[in-house]
């Protein structure tokens, strides 16, 4: 038997002893590891996602009951302080011994701290280990303002983090420019401005001399004489290999760092003591990367159990940087510097976008380039670089995308070579994923994943590999169907034109005709939707195939209780409603806030209650706020011209007008608008469904803007129009949302997904392409005509109004609710 | 109350072993493919008539996910012909015949025998 020892218990160590089990499943090899942090392997890229709610156990790569499975000891807590290579033997901390055949160091690095005078105040911290991430969050708490020395991919990450954590964020660069490795001049300005409004300062060419305070962290002073004040300091100035076992017992270590290896990672001195990951010195460099670390893994396993070896001749350096809000990436060889090239550089600081492609001078292959503010493309420009792939015949269009209507000439995943490597950090290459697909009949995402691991590193590559999955399926003559769920082999776009021509009213018809089995949560509220969409009937008439939101026409709140939202058009209520909102909240005892969408939520009103609540609210003129519907919210509005001195267009009047026009609309997903008085765009339309902004002559019609976890700006639709011409494109817009968008798809990701984009949504809407703009009009008159509010229709049916009731067989209500008091207003206690 | 000892007091009754039909509410009480909840003792039972298949289910109407009595409000529906039942908060499902989480991810829910008789719905329970 084989004795393994395996120094460092990181990501890559871990990686190693995977590869080495599943080589190896007749444990041929004894492994024993040893780890000095306290957590098993960990998930160092997304240590970050520990500041937003993921634990510790949440990053762990495999939990500690899988080393014990596969027969691997694991000594955590304990670091190894020497070799003995005369004797092969490892000695710890704690003077255990442990004899080896073949000895593999995967210490990785440790954060690079510059001797700057003070760096061991308290308040000084690095950014590389589970432990410091809970130092930071910890000392975090009673502080105000940080800095981060290093404006580099992990510093930007770092500050991210700080920034998140609420503290006033200052990010202190030695160098001229920002991630000067990844990115230029350009890109790195434009990046820096887009920090800035994130609120991030940054402060260049900055030589930090000395960190101050009297025991406790005041301050940082530069070279040139400024000062910053600040009371933490995060360090993340680049990484420093752990070479000092290798330092000790003879072996070879770079100027720089690192122990050194051959390019089968083989120590110069010792060859059965193998280096790989981020100690790894191959030709001089350093990796600083998983992806590198894995293949380093995979090639030293390959020795060990005797399969075919790769020598490792360097590897890609490209990367996609995961700051929320603002895509960087930089591939190939992104200056342009190591062979002639010509630079294409696309430069939009209106819309704050940066991309350059570097060419070759034959002009036929992509050497590498940098993305700054959108990064879409990154993984096929990164395969087509990689892989050399012809370029197509503008190469402009691989970062302008197809303009003026014609389809997008950038290549797709079907045109990648079998060989190129679609997940970086897993090493799966487009040909295993194809055979996989093939020959196991793979058709989910999740199984792809669980088969292969594709795309359980960093994730980056998960699109690439559904289009892939689509393309291959669509390639094996499987028609790949979005189909909605088992129940229904059709998608929304198909069954929405069913139930039309069909004249299909209801859930169970549908089932019946063109369905099997009982359906289930996915298909009910979808087919609900286009049921509502298309027919426009009360959601009441059938009531257990909406959603738990809709069936109770409220949305369901911790504890079980809901919230009542009345709609109040434009924001726009006057003092006597609000007065009857206030009795209403004061009767119930609900609790009331100002929502994000300028009306009142009132919560914790129980199920029986609803239909009460709202025969008051009723009676005094309010009606549904649909808040609980996939259908309109609000309108939103500012002043506009008739109080605001900067104001050309009465937007309020012109919100109400519209809010009024679409509500209860039912669509894919909810539907939100705005309209602002005049460019200073009070009302925020532009991050909307659709948003009016009033211009001097005029309307702007914004579409396709999304709050939300994704935010993105609304595109211009058409500019000024006047208002009956504004509300036809609305209704021709969102007619054809609702008819061709798929269940659960805001406008925004629609339009993104929408071939021909913008350009071709304003030839079907504006230029009528389709000839289908009067229909489209006819169905939202409809629409509008039979529209009646779902609630006045509940509160006035006593029939209905015994559907709100906790119990069938007793008056009282849940007994289960419970509240506590906050700030004088009552709130559900929390769940576990 | 602790969430242990609320969980505890649901027991999936042995078909065997009914030693009480309770009479929980007419027929006309329960939607059709849908659900409502009773009150039996102090507990909340969430009985569904599931009529696309003519049958009728029992279980307990709290949800072991975050403890919410919120089953009774739940989609029903099918995987792979099994009845079955979704949480309103989060979608998790749970198997109407045998109570099994099927996401896998949390613990079973007790389930309780139902029959119909002279248009009222009866709920089995074994004390
Ligand atoms: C009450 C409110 C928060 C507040 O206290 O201000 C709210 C509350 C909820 N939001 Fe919201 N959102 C509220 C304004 C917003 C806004 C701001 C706005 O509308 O200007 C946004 C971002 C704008 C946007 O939608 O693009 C917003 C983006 C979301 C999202 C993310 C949507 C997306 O496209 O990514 C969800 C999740 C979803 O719908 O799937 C969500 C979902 C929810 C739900 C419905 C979650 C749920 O299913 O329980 C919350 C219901 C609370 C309740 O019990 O009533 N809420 N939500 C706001 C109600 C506005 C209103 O008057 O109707
Ligand atoms: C915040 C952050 C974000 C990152 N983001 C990315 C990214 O987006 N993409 C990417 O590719 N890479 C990213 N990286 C880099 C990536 O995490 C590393 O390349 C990877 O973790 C290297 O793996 P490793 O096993 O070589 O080293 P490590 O993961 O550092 O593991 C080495 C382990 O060995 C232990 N050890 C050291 N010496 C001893 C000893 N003598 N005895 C016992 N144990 C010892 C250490 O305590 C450590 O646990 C990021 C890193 C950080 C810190
Ligand atoms: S942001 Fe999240 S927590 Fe806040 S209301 Fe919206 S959905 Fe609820
Ligand atoms: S409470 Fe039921 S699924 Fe979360």
């Amino acid at each position: 038997m084989t004795k393994i020892v395996v120094i460092g218990n990181g990501m890559v160590g871990y990686k190693f002893c995977e590869k080495l089990r599943q080589a190896d499943p007749d444990k041929a090899f004894k492994i024993t590891v040893f780890g000095e942090e306290h957590w098993p392997a960990y998930d160092r890229v997304h240590l970050s996602d520990y500041f937003t709610g993921s634990t510790a156990e949440d990053l762990l790569l495999a939990p500690s009951s899988w080393y014990e499975e596969n027969d691997i000891v694991l000594r955590r807590n304990e670091l190894v302080t020497e070799i003995n290579r005369e004797e092969k033997k490892v000695i710890s901390h704690t003077g255990t011994e442990v004899p080896y055949d073949k000895l593999i160091l995967a210490t990785g690095s440790g954060a690079m701290v510059p001797p700057i005078n003070g760096v061991e105040k308290k308040g000084v911290f690095v950014y590389r280990t589970l432990e410091d991430l809970e130092a930071i969050i910890d000392f975090g708490k009673n502080v105000k303002k940080a800095a981060v020395i290093g404006g580099g991919l992990l510093g930007l990450e770092a500050a991210k983090a700080v920034r998140d954590m609420g503290l006033e964020t200052h990010v202190v660069e030695f160098a001229p420019r920002l991630m000067p490795r990844q990115l230029d001049e350009a890109g790195s300005s434009l990046l820096k401005s887009k920090l800035e409004d994130l609120g991030i300062s940054i402060h260049l060419n900055k030589n930090t001399q000395q960190i101050k305070g009297n025991g406790k962290l005041s301050g940082l002073d530069f070279k040139d004489g400024s000062e910053l004040p600040i009371e933490m300091l995060v360090i993340s100035a680049g990484i420093k290999p752990r070479d000092e076992l290798a330092k000790t017992c003879g072996l070879s270590y770079a100027e720089r760092g690192g122990v050194v290896v051959n390019e089968y990672l083989q120590t110069i001195e010792d060859k059965d003591i193998f280096a790989i990951g981020e100690v790894a010195s191959v030709q001089n460099m350093i990796y600083g990367l998983v992806a590198p670390g894995y293949e380093m893994a995979t090639q030293v396993v390959n020795q060990l159990t005797g399969n075919k070896v790769k020598p490792f001749l360097g590897y890609d350096m490209s990367t996609k940087l995961k700051l929320i809000g603002i895509d960087v990436a930089s591939f190939g060889d992104a200056f342009g510097i190591n062979e002639p090239s010509t630079p294409i550089v696309y430069h939009n600081k209106n819309s704050g976008e940066y991309k350059r492609i570097n060419i070759s001078l034959d002009g036929k292959r992509l050497l590498g380039g940098i993305l700054v503010g959108e990064a879409s493309a990154y993984g096929m420009l990164l395969q087509m670089t990689q892989n050399n792939m012809p370029l197509p015949p503008n190469p402009e269009d691989l970062i302008l995308g197809a303009r003026g209507g014609k389809a997008s000439t950038g290549a797709g995943v079907s045109d990648l070579p079998a060989e190129a490597q679609i997940c970086s950090c897993e090493n799966v290459t487009k040909g295993a994923l194809c055979k996989i697909i093939e020959e196991d009949g793979l058709t989910k995402l999740d199984e792809i994943k669980a088969c292969t691991k594709a795309g359980t590193g960093c994730g980056g590559c998960i699109p690439m590999v559904n289009d892939l999955l689509k393309s291959q399926l669509k390639a094996m003559g499987k028609q790949v169907k979005n189909t909605l769920c088992a129940h229904f082999e059709y998608s929304r776009q198909e069954l929405l034109d069913i139930v039309k021509i069909k004249e299909i009213k209801s859930y169970d018809e549908l089932l019946n005709q063109y369905g099997t089995g009982d359906g289930c949560e996915t298909c009910k509220p979808a087919v609900a939707s286009i049921l509502a969409s298309t027919w426009n009937e009360l959601i009441t008439k059938q009531d257990t195939i909406q959603d738990s939101n809709d069936r109770y026409l409220a949305n369901i709140q911790k504890g079980g209780t809901y919230s009542v939202v009345p709609r109040v058009p434009g924001g726009e209520i006057s003092p006597e409603k609000l007065m009857v909102i206030a009795q209403v909240a004061k009767k119930y005892g609900l609790y009331t806030k100002i929502t994000g969408g300028q009306r009142i939520d009132m919560f914790g009103a129980r199920v029986d209650q609803l239909p009460d609540i709202w025969e008051e609210l009723i009676d005094a003129g309010f009606e549904s706020g649909h808040a609980y519907g996939k259908s309109l919210r609000t309108v939103k509005s500012c002043v506009g011209s008739t109080w605001c001195r900067y104001g050309v267009q009465d937007a309020v009047s012109f919100a109400i007008e519209v809010e009024e026009r679409y509500r209860g609309l039912r669509s894919p997903h909810k539907l939100k608008g705005a309209v602002s008085g005049c460019i200073r765009e009070c009302a925020e339309a532009q991050s909307k469904d659709f948003g009016i902004i009033a211009t001097e002559k005029g309307w702007n019609l914004y579409v396709g803007g999304n709050g939300g976890s994704k935010p993105q700006h609304a595109k211009l639709l058409i500019n000024d129009v006047d208002s009956a011409t504004c509300l036809k494109y609305i209704d021709r817009y969102l007619m054809f949302y609702i008819r061709t968008a798929d269940p659960l798809t805001r406008t925004a990701t629609w339009l993104n997904k929408l071939d021909g984009g913008i350009d071709y949504l304003r030839e079907v809407v504006v230029n009528d392409s389709l000839n289908i703009g009067e229909e489209l009009e006819r169905e939202m008159a409809f629409k509008i005509e039979t529209y009646a509010c779902e609630w006045k229709e509940v509160v006035n049916d006593p029939k209905l109004r015994a559907k709100f009731q906790h119990f069938v067989n007793d008056d009282q209500g849940d007994p289960q609710v419970a509240f506590n008091e906050v700030r004088g207003q009552k709130a559900p206690v929390s769940w576990g | 109350m602790t969430t242990t000892t609320l969980l505890e007091k649901y027991k999936t009754t042995d078909h065997t072993k009914i030693s009480t039909w309770f009479k929980a509410a007419p027929v006309s009480a329960f939607p059709e493919n849908g659900g409502a909840c009773v009150k039996y003792k102090d507990l909340q039972i969430a009985i569904y008539n599931f009529s696309r298949r003519g049958e009728w289910y029992a279980c307990q109407n709290l949800c072991p996910h975050k403890m919410q009595m919120a089953l009774s409000r739940g989609m029903i529906g099918s995987e792979k012909n099994e009845p079955k039942v979704a949480c309103p908060f989060h979608k998790k499902t749970f198997s109407l015949q045998t109570g099994k989480n099927l996401n896998g991810d949390y613990c079973d829910i007790a389930t309780y025998p139902v029959k119909v008789e002279n248009g009222y719905v009866y709920v089995g329970f074994e004390d």
